[in-house]
């Protein structure tokens, strides 16, 4: 009997993955998918099984992001179904096996649940990153995460912008969950990094074992960061960066930043301005992978989204 | 001060600084290009007043796209073996351009040599502002610490190994030195660290144009750390991935003395590896992200005071001359 009346009712979350290597230099999710491949039980739960997988395996043995692409940008359906094969990008062939292995994106034979572990060299602290503000079952286990983590905080981003939305290697799952944890240089591994992201892993398959035992869980409130805009760095006519981050401004992820706050300072001291008309919060601050994706952070906006009660169906 | 007390140098005819010998460490790649950018500015004005330290700004890799190195490792190839003998179609671009460095700045060891090599980079460490050199009796290296020092907390590197065998761009001078600033992630370029790194330089320079007109610098203590070993991470015996992180309580305390008992790594079922070594000592370049593939997860110093004997460039004997 459901308490709730409008309880959305969702399939038991059966087929969970946990990727790692999405990105080749991104350690956290490197080595934990490597030690859950030896060894997964410390993933396992009843009623799921939950497959350890490290996607990206040639930028993981050269320690980079990617060999011709990047790899969580490649899975539009323009490359998902790409004739060509070993001629085409490697990070497309990949794309289109994990498609095999996981998906079919968008098909009922999908994965349930992916979590993708990446790491950022921005100050994000521990971030959840959600694809759409009307995924429930999303909406509840990150509220499921951020309660069982307390005091320590984990943030949620939402990025469901038209045009700044990306094709995500998690998006072939019905419930795409993007983990992010920084700040941590790339090729680097941090043990309290690597923790931080082990524990909300730990939670999330916690609540996904609950939530297959038929526990439901009731309407909550859940607050978000969305993205609006992308900034990049000032550069000059040949394309070169003319200023950095300011120190004001440096690491200061969700925290808010004012019209007339202090953005940018040249190589000669000089401050650039915040020239918006609203307070915004910016966040990844400095990713150096960020500097060829012509963006220095991106703003967004802080949002209330109200989640449904939702059980087993 | 009595004459015999101070040591007679030559003058430093031409100071190079060089960025970009590790492609991505960026405080390094865009200060060159600042100074390099100001001096093309000055040229355009046509300002006839002579510039006040010669200096040659380089720009080690200008073919790199923010990785650390496109074959082999720069920093690496400047020893007298890799600079000489035979090249092939076959041969590193890096040991190429080594080679052609050697002849902008060089040659290495031989009287030609520019007088002082520093070279930019950054670390993941976090060690703040360092001076890293093969000598702890160079007192031109050991002056310029000591006056950057008066105005920026920083510290002295030694490795002692000879001539023969030093590997990297500053040993191509006559005199050189690694400024090194971390923390910073390798790819992203902080304000903080950029600003330290144009400072140490700017300090640098102002003390060589002191130097250049004839000032006297006094005798004094320097704090010295020498290079003892590295330690490397705790890996697989079959496939060398490491099986351990630096341990929490160390990471991020470069130059904090090191004990015997005190914790290494922590494994990644939570067990702490201990320091098993007798002498306590300083460690850093803790957690260089570079160093994985050379076997290193930190380097481990002895520090001790080394007299600095006092220099002076004799200008007064040219004009009496």
């Amino acid at each position: 009997m459901s308490f709730y009346s409008n309880s959305a009712r969702f399939n038991e979350a059966r087929r969970v993955a946990v990727f790692g290597g999405t990105h080749g230099n991104e350690m956290s999710g490197v080595t934990l998918v490597n030690l859950w491949m030896k060894n997964s039980a410390e993933i396992q739960r009843k009623g799921v099984e939950t497959k350890p997988f490290i996607t990206n395996p040639k930028a993981v043995d050269t320690c980079t992001r990617y060999v011709d692409m990047d790899l969580n940008r490649a899975f539009t359906p323009e490359n998902l179904s790409a004739p060509g094969g070993d001629d085409l990008p490697y990070e497309v062939q990949r794309a289109q096996e994990i498609n095999r292995m996981f998906g079919p994106k968008g098909s009922p034979e999908a994965y349930d649940v992916i979590f993708d572990l990446h790491n950022t060299t921005s100050n994000m602290g521990c971030t959840l990153i959600l694809e759409s503000s009307k995924d429930h079952f999303n909406l509840q286990m990150m509220t499921y995460i951020k309660k069982a983590i307390a005091p320590d905080t984990c943030l949620v981003l939402l990025n469901e912008h038209p045009l700044l939305k990306y094709s995500t290697t998690r998006s072939v799952a019905k419930h795409p969950v993007g983990l992010e944890v920084g700040p941590q240089p790339q090729g680097v591994l941090r043990s309290n990094i690597f923790e931080a992201m082990r524990v909300i892993i730990k939670h999330a398959l916690d609540f996904i074992q609950l939530f297959n035992e038929g526990m439901e869980f009731p309407p909550c409130t859940v607050e978000v960061f969305q993205v609006s805009e992308r900034i990049d760095y000032p550069r000059d006519a040949n394309g070169n960066i003319i200023a950095m981050v300011h120190p004001s401004l440096q690491d200061c992820d969700w925290e808010p930043l004012n019209p007339g706050d202090p953005m940018f300072q040249t190589f000669d001291g000089k401050t650039i301005h915040y020239q918006g008309s609203s307070t915004i919060y910016p966040t990844f601050i400095n990713e150096a992978a960020y500097y060829e994706k012509q963006q220095a952070f991106v703003i967004t906006r802080r949002e209330t989204l109200v989640a449904s009660a939702i059980r087993k169906a | 001060m009595e004459e015999d007390k101070v040591l007679c140098l030559p003058r430093l005819s031409q100071v190079a600084v060089c960025g970009g010998t590790h492609g991505n460490e960026l405080s390094g790649v865009y200060l060159v290009r600042e100074l390099l950018k100001a001096k093309k500015n000055v040229t355009k004005q046509e300002d006839e007043e002579e510039e006040a330290v010669p200096l040659l700004m380089v720009l080690s890799h200008p073919l790199q796209q923010c990785f650390r190195y496109i074959d082999t490792d720069l920093n690496r190839c400047f020893t007298h073996a890799s600079l000489s003998g035979p090249m092939s179609g076959m041969t590193p671009y890096e040991i190429i351009r080594a080679r052609q460095l050697n002849t902008m700045l060089g040659p290495k060891g031989s009287h030609g040599a520019v007088d002082l090599v520093c070279d930019l980079h950054n670390t993941t460490a976090n060690m703040g502002l360092c001076l890293i050199t093969y000598s702890d009796c160079d007192w031109i290296c050991l002056h310029i610490f000591r006056h950057l020092q008066a105005n920026i907390p920083l510290r002295y590197i030694h490795f002692d190994v000879s001539n023969k065998e030093s590997y990297s761009l500053d040993s191509v001078g006559k005199h050189g030195f690694a400024m090194e600033i971390g923390p910073q992630p390798h790819g992203v370029v902080r304000s903080n660290i950029y600003m330290a790194m144009k400072a140490g330089v700017q300090h640098m320079l102002d003390w060589v144009q002191s130097f250049n007109s004839g000032s006297t610098f006094e005798e004094g203590f320097v704090d010295v750390f020498t290079m003892v070993k590295h330690i490397d991470y705790p890996r697989d015996s079959e496939t060398r991935t490491i099986t351990a992180a630096i341990h929490p309580q160390l990471q991020d305390q470069d130059f904090c003395l090191l004990r015997p008992g005190g914790p290494l790594f922590q494994t990644f079922s939570g067990e702490t590896l201990r320091y098993k070594g007798d002498e306590p000592l300083y460690p850093f370049f803790i957690n260089e992200c570079a160093y994985y593939e050379k076997g290193i997860a930190l380097s481990l110093a002895r520090k001790r005071q080394v007299m600095c004997k006092g220099i002076v460039w004799p200008l007064r004997y040219i004009h009496n001359a």
